[in-house]
């Protein structure tokens, strides 16, 4: 070792004296513990909203579309923007299981369960509207390539189409990469709990899993497999999303750049809502020691850096408008900014260009309580950046006398505001029965996993001998 | 530790793999097979209120498509013939039959008699008898051998599929305009010259985009 080198240690990614009993009981507790009467309320709540999104829904179907107050010439409103939003949050599980994986950042264990739970539950919301938006719901399927004697078959030129390959696609894998991850954490559930039924239930999932060592060394090649599998997914959804745009030729919308600025703006939003869920749920259930202030630091940089990203996709927008030399997209970016929607985008700004910069300050990165409310404020700056797109392109394009202004119905805003209780009902029911983080792998980042641990213990420990 | 599962158990995994295979496959292929107008319509042959039969009329009396469903070649539907085009011979024919009391009835009390649609086209699909008529798509062809069926009966599907097939490949559905009430027509060997020839000669371009049929 050469002397004239020092290496800053990094700061330990589980805080506390915790070793790997104490891991297990702090984590396979939680689904154990009787059930707390915070958790009923909230899901009683969740509940109710997600019967209204219900409800709105059957009446949609019922009634017709016509009961959203898109018309012409705004097509595509709350619920378009809706879809791009939830999917966009949808983005941060895989970014953390994956990508992070693949790099090799250890503090992707203590969130990454967390963060592709809410993956698999936001993409839910994602794919109702789509699926709402096309008004004749039950032949939904024609979507499909299957036989029939209509002879008709889905039009692969169409962006719309790639979307809901897109989408399905990273569903499953998302959904795979997940119950992945939980098969070894399901087993320590099997062995923990009491009760016969529930031992048969995770047992039943735990798929046989013993701990052996033929057994993790497959999982850790399925682990790796899907990780590489899922990693261009995470630059793919959004991509083909943006293409439901950016193919289109409505000014605002036929635009080069939206590919990389759809997915940096899905994996600032979803890195919000990441920390949204795990600002409150690690104060419910006392799980400071392993999501750390130093976690929410680093993804406090990585919303800095993609809200960065956003920002200067915002700027390159003008700058192409006025570069171009194309008349009507100059007008429709003037029109966002000055125009009837001018309210709309300078929330947006506001939301997402000033408030995350804020965390060039270590000590506001570090601030909680200023966190949490900043991550509220980027998903519905990220929420209104849809909303610009969607609609103010629709409401001005080329035809001036074609002209219209989109106000919603209450049946737009109950429906989105529902498909918030179709998530939190899926998440609480997660929290409720299911290991939070990743049990196994956060013991592979406490350092009595490191092999010279003992040795290094200087005779605190006679194991090493 | 004790067990918690048998050993059987094993087996699901690849057993439930095997089974959605099978299933989902089965789902689709049924609908295929079993949801097509295909199976559900063709050989839908409902009872008149007047057993009148084709055959008779048609093969036996050789009466022509046009005297009952004239405005085939003027309009967009084949008309059901009037009570009046009926009593144009039923005045003087089979008079005192039991079987055509509904017709005489009709006759009397001014009401239209209630035939039963057999080929029922949705309204979402726009269909023009004139023009498949007027450049020689034989009646035969979509209502099949009517002169031989004592009850109208469905001999197509119908489906859009069917209806894409002709519009795709017209050529060997043509005939001479001269024919198409010829329910016994086969085309001649040299048919092929024919179809070309009128292919050519009307400018048959037969539409296949969405906006032709569904306006």
């Amino acid at each position: 070792m050469s002397q004239n080198t020092a290496t800053v240690p990094d700061e330990r990614l589980v805080k506390g004296n915790h070793d790997f009993a104490s891991i297990t009981k702090l984590i396979s507790d939680i689904p154990q513990q009787k059930t707390p009467l915070w958790w009923y309320i909230a899901f009683g709540i969740s509940n109710i909203l997600l019967a209204v999104m219900l409800a709105m829904v059957v009446w949609l179907i019922w009634e017709g579309i016509g009961v959203w107050g898109l018309n012409q010439p705004v097509g595509w409103a709350w619920d378009i923007t809706n879809f791009v939003w939830w999917v966009g949050i949808g983005h941060a599980g895989t970014l953390i299981s994956a990508i992070l994986f693949l790099f090799r950042q250890g503090w992707r264990t203590a969130i990454n369960r967390f963060a592709e739970a809410m993956t698999i539950f936001a993409v839910m919301c994602a794919g109702l509207f789509p699926a709402i938006h096309v008004g004749r719901i039950w032949t939904i399927y024609w979507i499909f390539p299957l036989p029939n004697s209509m002879q008709l078959w889905p039009n692969f030129n169409s962006p719309l189409l790639w979307d809901v390959f897109a989408v399905f696609t990273y569903l499953t894998v998302s959904t795979l990469f997940w119950y992945v991850g939980l098969v070894p954490d399901l087993a320590t559930m099997r062995d923990k709990v009491k009760g016969k039924i529930s031992k048969m239930v995770y047992g039943a999932f735990a798929l046989g899993w013993t701990g052996g060592n033929r057994q993790w060394q497959h999982y850790e090649k399925a682990y790796m497999i899907l990780a590489g599998l899922a990693t261009p997914l995470v630059l793919s959804v959004h991509t083909i999303v943006s293409f439901d745009f950016a193919v289109s030729i409505i000014p605002g919308w036929h635009t080069t750049i939206f590919p990389p600025y759809f997915v940096a703006g899905a994996i600032f939003s979803g890195f919000a809502m990441v920390l949204t869920l795990m600002i409150i749920s690690r104060k419910l259930y006392g799980l400071e020691d392993i999501m750390t202030v130093d976690h929410i630091e680093k993804m406090n940089i990585i919303i800095l850096v993609t809200g960065m990203m956003v920002g200067f996709a915002y700027a390159m927008e003008f700058f192409i408008a006025w570069y171009g030399g194309f008349e009507y997209e100059k007008f429709i970016f003037i029109n966002r900014a000055l125009g009837p929607y001018a309210w709309a985008y300078w929330t947006m700004i506001t939301c997402n260009v000033v408030a995350p910069q804020f965390f060039w300050v270590k000590k506001f990165r570090r601030n909680i309580a200023l966190t949490f409310a900043l991550s509220i404020v980027i998903n519905i700056g990220m929420w209104f950046e849809r909303f610009v797109i969607v609609v103010s392109s629709l409401a001005t394009d080329y035809l001036p006398s074609s002209w219209g202004y989109f106000s919603p119905t209450y049946v737009d805003v109950l429906t989105y505001v529902g498909t918030f209780g179709l998530f939190l009902t899926f998440f609480l029911l997660f929290m409720r029965f299911l290991p939070m983080v990743a049990i196994a792998e956060i013991k592979a980042v406490l350092p009595q996993a490191n092999p010279a641990y003992y040795r290094s213990q200087n005779g605190h420990s006679s194991k090493s001998e | 530790m004790a067990q918690i599962f048998p050993e059987w158990v094993n087996s699901i995994p690849k057993r439930l793999q095997l089974a959605t295979i099978i299933i989902i496959t089965g789902i689709i292929f049924g609908f295929w097979y079993f949801g097509s107008p295909e199976y559900l319509e063709v050989g839908y042959a409902p009872n008149q209120p007047i057993p009148y039969s084709h055959k008779f009329h048609v093969a036996e009396l050789g009466m022509d498509c046009q005297y009952c469903h004239g405005s085939a070649w003027k309009s967009a539907v084949a008309a059901i013939p009037s009570t009046e085009t009926c009593m144009t011979c039923h005045e003087y024919v089979a008079v005192d039959s039991e079987a055509l009391q509904p017709l005489h009835d009709s006759w009397e009390t001014g009401m239209p008699i209630e035939w039963v649609r057999v080929h029922d086209v949705p309204d979402h699909a726009y269909f023009n008898h004139s023009i498949h008529v007027n450049v020689g798509i034989g009646c035969a062809t979509c209502h099949g051998r009517v002169d031989r069926m004592e009850v109208v009966m469905k001999t197509e599907s119908m489906s859009m599929g069917w209806c894409l097939d002709c519009h795709n490949n017209p050529a060997p559905h043509l005939r001479p305009v001269e024919e198409v009430t010829n329910m016994a027509w086969e085309p001649p060997q040299d048919h092929y010259q024919f179809a070309q020839m009128v292919i050519e000669k009307r400018n048959i371009d037969a539409p296949v985009y969405c906006n032709a049929c569904h306006r």
